[in-house]
């Protein structure tokens, strides 16, 4: 039965989420987009309460951490679970301050990765810890196949050595989820993601970024040197199993990219909102009946940005819901990541044009979400690289083909 | 004389519109039955040519075939609990017999029909032997859906659109008269026109609300209704309605005097109504029309229910998600089309589709028909779960406007030279698909 309105089981969730991003995220917002690199050290007691709305529901929490697939979900009717609770959850934290969610402990994309693929064992010996996600490097960002750091086994142990770049929350979480090869004669089949944990002594942390945006999230370049792990850090198979090639690692940005998708949902929100409400105390009535033409420019284009933010956040609901019903999502996925991505920027950039100086001043937020905004088009696969895989998918191309 | 509904036993009743569709399409044995009875069909829908300017159609007698004491009306639907993109079983099977058959028996005739400016009368009536223009007549009327279906409208529009947005346009309109007068009708005009849509010789019919002038509003008509003793008297011209001449009956928007905008109910021949034809850009198959409204006096009673503002406003509002479904099922098509176009073109040694100027053109055709697809959904969903849906039908029109266009160009561009001549369907699409940000009224959900 056709329904895409926000089931009311998660609403209580919706709620309390648009509260703490109310209540928590906003009063701070400005402060750590000015002090980059300070440790947010109000989100700790707000970790802990997110620890516990996650603990023992089956609804799944606000965090990135929910979303572990269950394989058994087609056969039981319609499902909605952590992936739909999830990105619902992402959105209202993130229309209180995206550089803020991604600074909440343990709640790091790397807890997606260890959440997709991770063994009963590893998730208990990882579980509770906050973890961040290594893929880029300076030589190998969108073509992640590409990466130089190579992991090689000695005895009990891997050892992995290269440079990783753009590690969010990568000075603040507890194990740093490292992408490497263990042939790079293999190419992607060989690349397998490990469990570093941060206090390693052959991890070593370069410096912090100073960014356009998401400031309140720290971002940190590494060097892994003679970094030792024990061999069951290795998340997924061991196995160079070059005919289902890159899928194992790829697999995670299936359920990590409708997260992405939903923080742009977020910012797109927060900055439609506030617009709509400078618009009206400037006289500018939006009208849904009246034709977007007849009315002025400004609502036009307000419309106009309303309309496609609504089309992010159904790709994103759709991509969401289809990962807890068991059905293959990576182009929806995709899908959802690109609109969403791209909405997020005009959006929020449209929205500083129309609230003019007010928008592009530091006295009120949308200056900064609209760059923040910019992010949420380029990490977890920028905008270019979500046209690649839908074009692959749906014209049945390879990446040799297609490139 | 019993209606249809009673003779139908409860069971039968009970088991929904999907079983009894599924039992009239499945297997050949429907078409073929649809077939032996062309000859029937074709005297009963004998185009009329269009003149230059014409009477609208002699028409029938309607009257009351039976006294209700008050409107019938549809239940909404309960509200869902859980979001689920998956049509109930019913719709699946309804979507696969109109997918069928939009791919069997309209896109073979879509460019004659096109070209033609007629669509055929057999398929006309094959399409309406569907039942899809009773979905909005509730069952005591002789409907078939006992709860409103806008998700179920949509899903067939999108259907059928696929096959061609013209054809889609002049099979679906008469459905928008009925369900305008199920909807909000009182019941004397429920009781006089609604059983004539539920039979097999179902009138031909047009809700006209659009007017051709630039910026046109459908909250602020030109077309006006006064009062003139018991009786209301309208002047005004409506745009690029389908098959006006041969419809026997039109609901037609105007600003009634004392009440504001609102739906009169009129009959073909009625003095003063006059039909010019109106040929446009796209939706050709539906030979469009404009309707001259010329001191056209009609009894009080022809006001459409109450005239209330909010019965309009949703009148607006539910043929807004009906253009759209039409514009989903189209876009639909052009990037069914263009992914097959451009991994068999070849230029430079290789597949057009290897280049990713291409290639992402293609997916942004289907990020936005998906975009289109969804926001059109939840409309109509919110439609049959009795909440607002205003701002829901704004949103997927300007998505279904802004981007159905965009596919329509790229649709032409992506197959260059060959896209602009007529060997491909293209060229119409990219005409049909401006339809949805222009059109008012016209269909309903």
């Amino acid at each position: 039965m056709i329904n895409l309105e926000i089931p009311k089981k998660f609403k209580p969730l919706a709620t309390q989420a648009n509260q703490v991003a109310t209540e928590v995220f906003r009063p701070i917002s400005r402060k750590y987009d000015e002090e980059e690199h300070a440790y947010p050290k109000e989100l700790d007691m707000l970790a802990a309460l997110i620890d516990g709305m996650n603990e023992g529901s089956d609804i799944g929490g606000a965090g990135a951490a929910g979303v572990r697939r269950e394989s058994n979900g087609a056969d039981e009717g319609n499902r909605n679970g952590s992936n739909l609770s999830t990105v619902l959850g992402i959105v209202e934290l993130c229309w209180g301050d995206v550089g803020l969610l991604l600074s909440m402990p343990r709640q790091g994309l790397g807890n997606s990765a260890i959440a997709s693929v991770a063994t009963e064992e590893q998730l208990e010996h990882y579980g509770g810890k906050w973890a961040a996600m290594a893929i880029t490097e300076p030589e190998a960002g969108s073509d992640s196949a590409a990466i130089r750091t190579t992991a090689e086994l000695d005895g009990d142990e891997y050892v992995l050595n290269g440079e990783k770049i753009f590690v969010t929350s990568g000075d603040r979480a507890d194990l740093i989820v490292v992408w490497a090869s263990l042939d790079r004669s293999k190419g992607r089949a060989a690349i397998k993601s490990f469990i570093v944990e941060r206090d390693n002594p052959g991890l070593k942390l370069d410096r912090l970024e100073h960014k356009l945006g998401i400031r309140a999230s720290d971002t940190a370049n590494f060097t892994l040197q003679d970094c030792r792990v024990p061999k069951d850090a290795l998340l997924g198979s061991p196995e160079i199993d070059t005919k289902a090639g890159f899928g194992g690692a790829m697999q995670t940005f299936d359920n990590t990219r409708p997260l992405v998708a939903a923080m742009a949902v977020g910012v797109a929100r927060a900055s439609l909102e506030e617009t709509r409400r400078r618009l009206e105390e400037a006289g500018v009535e939006i009208d849904y009946d009246r034709p977007a033409l007849s009315q002025s420019a400004a609502a036009a284009r307000y419309l106009e940005m309303e309309a496609d933010y609504e089309a992010a956040l159904l790709l994103t609901l759709q991509a969401a819901w289809m990962a807890d019903n068991g059905k293959p999502n990576s182009l929806q996925a995709s899908m959802a990541k690109a609109k969403a991505g791209r909405t997020c920027v005009d959006v929020s950039l449209g929205c500083v044009e129309l609230c003019g100086g007010l928008g592009y001043g530091e006295s009120e937020l949308l200056e900064k979400w609209a760059r923040d905004a910019k992010i949420l088009d380029i990490f977890e696969g920028t905008q270019q690289i979500q046209l690649l895989i839908v074009a692959r998918q749906l014209l049945g191309k390879s990446s040799s083909e297609l490139k | 004389m019993p209606t249809a509904t009673e003779e139908k036993g409860v069971a039968e009743r009970s088991m929904g519109f999907g079983l009894r569709w599924l039992s009239r399409l499945a297997g050949s044995d429907l078409l073929d039955r649809i077939r032996i009875r062309k000859q029937v069909e074709r005297a009963l829908f004998s185009g009329t040519k269009n003149g230059f300017r014409t009477a609208t159609a002699a028409g029938r007698t309607f009257g009351a075939a039976q006294k209700l004491t008050g409107p019938a009306r549809q239940a909404t639907g309960k509200p869902r609990s859980l979001f689920d993109l998956t049509p109930d079983e019913e719709q699946q099977m309804l979507q696969e017999g109109v997918r069928d058959f939009a791919a069997a028996e309209v896109r073979p005739v879509a460019a004659k029909a096109d070209a033609e400016r007629k669509a055929p009368s057999e398929l006309l009536a094959q399409v309406n032997e569907l039942g899809v223009n009773m979905l909005g007549v509730p069952e005591e009327l002789g409907g078939v859906m006992h709860e409103q279906a806008a998700v179920t409208s949509v899903l067939i529009g999108e259907a059928l659109a696929h096959g061609d947005m013209g054809i889609a346009y002049a099979a679906l309109a008469p459905g928008a008269v009925a369900t305008a007068i199920a909807h909000w009708g009182t019941p004397e005009q429920e009781a006089t026109y609604l059983p004539s849509f539920t039979g097999e010789d179902t009138p031909a019919a047009a809700l006209a609300l659009l007017e051709p002038h630039p910026l046109f509003d459908p909250l602020e008509l030109e077309t006006k209704a006064r009062r003139d003793g018991a009786d209301w008297v309208l002047e005004g011209v409506k745009s690029l309605v389908a098959r006006p001449t041969e419809c026997e009956l039109f609901v037609v928007a105007a600003e009634a005097e004392g009440i504001g905008p609102a739906l009169f109910v009129i009959e073909s021949g009625a003095s003063g109504l006059s039909v010019e034809d109106e040929p446009a850009m796209g939706l050709r198959a539906a030979a469009t029309g404009r309707l001259l409204l010329e001191g056209v006096r009609v009894p009080k009673t022809a006001l459409l229910g109450e005239g209330k503002r909010e019965d309009y406003v949703e009148c607006v509002q539910r043929a807004r998600v009906a253009w759209c479904a039409l514009a989903v099922g189209t876009a639909q098509a052009a990037l069914d089309y263009v992914k097959d176009y451009v991994n068999e073109r070849t230029a430079f040694g290789e597949p057009i589709s290897n280049r990713q100027g291409v290639a992402f053109a293609v997916s942004d055709v289907a990020i936005e028909s998906d975009s289109m697809r969804l926001a059109t959904y939840r409309a109509a969903s919110r439609a049959d779960q009795g909440h607002d849906f205003g701002r829901e039908a704004a949103l997927a029109r300007r998505l279904c406007s802004q981007k159905g266009m965009k596919i329509g160009s790229d649709g032409v561009q992506l197959l260059g030279g060959h896209g602009y001549v007529k060997e491909h369907p293209v060229e119409r699409w990219y005409r049909d698909l401006r339809a949805a940000g222009v059109m008012e009224g016209a269909l309903l959900v």
